[in-house]
């Protein structure tokens, strides 16, 4: 497949790996966090793990939309399906988080719930547009990447007066969830969660630029290094984040270049802003309550702000307690040492947030690379102190 | 119209504008119509024509298989089939996989009141066609019409019988260590094929469902050699999840190569925008092949040797693992599971 063999080449990947055990130091042990799910799975689908040296070492950072979507915001959407009857539309990865009371969007469907999986936001509102009669609530997840296209919609609802056509909108800012890693005790002070530099997204950045990330690289002294969801993309990030920390230098370079540009895609950028503006603060699962890290729709849509529509009042549910989905998502914890891996919580059975979506860590972990927790490999002295 | 077809009814069946009623299914005149003038006309054959309640069938001498599967696939008529030749390769093929020759197939078929007379003629001669070239006459059937909305035009049940030649015997747990694993061709072609003609997802390709009868080609396979092991049709979950069905039952493991299994380029692409595993995406006329070592070299050339194994791979070997992974070395060179499909990567797909 052209475009795509090229990124996944067995000798590229191999010359890769060789500069990146040549040039990584040995008495060094480097922890670089890859953000996003998208770099999570190609790590996992594709073992570039088994490529790296023992002293690299890839956390997996909490850029998987479904899996920072705390259960009281599912709560509202299955709310909203149960006892309100609209006809609820969401992404395929949603419907099987785990929500209040051992429910989830698939179960609130089997219970005779109208819960529609829908490929993009312009769906749902087609789906409003031929039920003129019913609500619809587009349940809108997702960072930078999928926050234009709901802004679309939600422009279209009103511009054409689709009034029974409503967004309930849990879009996330991701340097705001750097920051959040960034200044948690564990890697500022404690220094539990040795950090050494980002892997940083790729889609993403194809919207909101490099700029952003200036800031990270400069106030707090990581490197970052943007790359795209091809496996030699990641390993050649990895080798310019092993050159970074070597050189002592803490800089925003750009390795998905073929796409992403230092001011992004500024079209997206000001839809966005004509239709969100900032919340005051957003519960994110894994990273507790953030401020100004999410989006809520302007006075302007309010019409088609399914919150203000139904008058929804957010209620925080907390996690299962022995769940480590929220240190696993800092960084704190891998997968393995969460009592539920593997065991009551597994892809079949979700207890927590990053067992739902391939693109979790657990879920990854499970799926993709469970075989080495069997055998004592490189990669897997503890993290705790 | 056969001449077998009595001719009592003046006003034949409105094949052209004509729709699904309940009374299609209620027992009375026009259920013998619709028996009559479409069932009984496109499957015609001497067991079915006495149009009693039950075929009266010779049976040769050996062990006898039997299954079942039942059709509830959207859209119903799809690139390279429809529901009518799927329902006939469904069930062949699960005979096939137990080293049966196919014999007889049943049909039911559940009608939504209201669905074209014209479309159920489309499913219903593209079924007898396929039972015509798979050679498996439908020696029995039954009609039900459900209200208007509470079914989904037609689903189609059907169930073969097939005789297993002596001296075969095939297990799905029967894999062991150091046996060669072998797919018959390209993978993923008959989901993609569904997906390309989804509602709301809609895209151009050229693919097209792979859906044929097996079971010659598993005569040949087992003519060149009788000592196979375990033989199964990927279907619903894809080459990964037959293989760890496999694994499982034989309390093995496996490691695969996947730069071995071939998928067709425009799958690999259509899997690709999808967010798709070609290795979860159902088949309806491949089949894994587990093979001792000994025999792997006749086994690849029985394969390639017959039209429907062209494109047949070596993909792996069976290993022990007392947890029964099945592994895969990446193209990239790493390794990963190869897991349970989980949840429903795509639902209605045969």
């Amino acid at each position: 497949m052209k475009y795509v063999d090229e990124f996944r080449d067995a000798d590229l990947a191999r010359g890769l790996a060789a500069a990146i055990a040549r040039e990584a130091d040995p008495a060094r042990r480097y922890h670089f966090m890859e953000f996003c799910g998208g770099h999570t799975h190609a790590i996992s689908r594709y073992g570039v793990t088994d490529l790296l040296p023992p002293n690299v070492r890839m956390i997996h950072g909490p850029g998987c939309p479904v899996c920072v979507l705390p259960i009281g915001r599912i709560d509202l959407a299955i709310g909203l399906a149960l006892e309100r009857g609209v006809i609820l539309c969401s992404y395929g990865d949603t419907m099987r988080v785990p929500a209040s009371e051992g429910r989830s969007l698939l179960r609130a469907k089997a219970e005779g719930g109208d819960v529609r999986m829908v490929y993009s936001a312009t769906d749902a509102l087609r789906i409003a547009r031929s039920n003129p009669g019913r609500e619809v609530v587009f349940l809108a997840i997702g960072f930078e990447t999928t926050t234009p296209p709901t802004a679309l919609v939600l422009r279209e609802a009103l511009a054409a007066g689709v009034s029974n056509f409503s967004v309930l909108c849990n879009h996330v800012l991701t340097p705001a969830a750097i920051v959040n890693i960034l200044e948690s005790p564990e890697v500022r002070s404690l220094g539990t969660v040795p950090l050494d530099g980002f892997v940083g997204p790729a889609h993403v950045s194809t919207v909101i630029g490099t700029e952003p990330y200036e800031f990270f690289a400069e106030e707090y002294r990581k490197p970052v290094v943007i790359a795209g969801f091809e496996p030699l993309d990641v390993m050649q990030a990895i080798l310019m984040l092993v050159r970074q920390v070597n050189d002592g230098r803490a800089e925003v370079e750009n390795q998905f270049s073929r796409v992403v540009d230092r001011d992004g895609n500024v079209k997206a950028q000001a839809l966005v802003a004509e239709v969100f503006e900032l919340r005051r603060e957003f519960e994110w699962r894994g990273l507790g309550t953030v401020p100004y890290s999410a989006l809520k729709i302007r006075e302007q849509y309010a019409a088609h702000d399914a919150e203000r529509k139904f008058g929804l009042v957010y209620q925080p549910v907390p996690d299962n307690k022995a769940c480590e989905c929220g240190a696993i998502l800092r960084g704190v914890k891998r997968p393995v040492d969460c009592k539920l891996f593997g065991g009551a919580c597994t892809p079949e059975t979700p207890m927590g947030s990053c067992m739902v979506s391939s693109e979790g860590a657990c879920a990854a972990h499970y799926s993709y690379g469970r075989f080495r927790d069997r055998q004592p490999v490189a990669t897997s002295e503890a993290v705790r102190a | 119209m056969s001449a077998a077809v009595r001719r009592e009814y003046h006003r034949p069946l409105d094949l052209k504008r004509g729709r699904v009623e309940l009374a299609h299914g209620a027992g009375g005149r026009a259920s013998a119509q619709l028996v009559e003038e479409l069932f009984l006309a496109a499957f015609d054959n001497e067991w079915l024509r006495p149009l009693n309640d039950a075929a009266s069938l010779p049976l040769p001498a050996g062990r006898l298989v039997m299954a079942t599967d039942s059709h509830v696939v959207s859209p119903l008529f799809f690139p390279g089939g429809d529901i009518g030749s799927l329902s006939v390769h469904g069930t062949v093929n699960d005979v096939a996989m137990a080293g049966g020759t196919p014999l007889y197939l049943t049909a039911g078929f559940i009608l939504e009141e209201g669905f074209p007379l014209a479309d159920l003629k489309r499913i219903v001669l593209s079924m007898a066609a396929a039972a015509k070239a798979a050679g498996v006459p439908v020696v029995t059937g039954d009609t039900k019409v459900v209200e208007q909305g509470k079914g989904d035009g037609v689903y189609i049940n059907t169930t073969g019988i097939g005789v297993v030649p002596a001296g075969i015997s095939l297990d799905g747990a029967a894999a062991r260590e150091g046996d060669a694993i072998f797919v018959s061709g390209t993978i993923g072609d008959h989901g993609v094929a569904i997906m390309s003609k989804r509602e709301n997802l809609e895209f151009e390709t050229e693919i097209l469902s792979d859906s044929a009868p097996l079971h010659r080609l598993v005569a040949a396979l087992l003519a060149a050699c009788p000592r196979i092991r375990v033989l199964r049709d990927p279907t619903r979950g894809g080459l990964a999840t037959t293989l760890n069905e496999i694994a499982r039952a034989s309390g093995v493991g496996m490691q695969l190569e996947e730069s071995a299994i071939p998928v067709a380029p425009a799958v690999a692409a259509a899997c690709e925008f999808l967010g798709l595993d070609p290795l979860y995406v159902a088949n309806e006329g491949k089949l894994v092949a587990i093979v001792p070592a000994a025999d792997a070299d006749a086994v690849f050339a029985a394969l390639r040797g017959h039209p429907q194994g062209r494109d047949a791979a070596l993909i792996g070997r069976v290993t022990r693992d007392p947890d029964h992974f099945v592994q895969m070395k990446t193209a990239l060179g790493g390794q990963r599971v190869v897991d349970w499909l989980t949840g429903d990567q795509l639902p209605r797909i045969c």
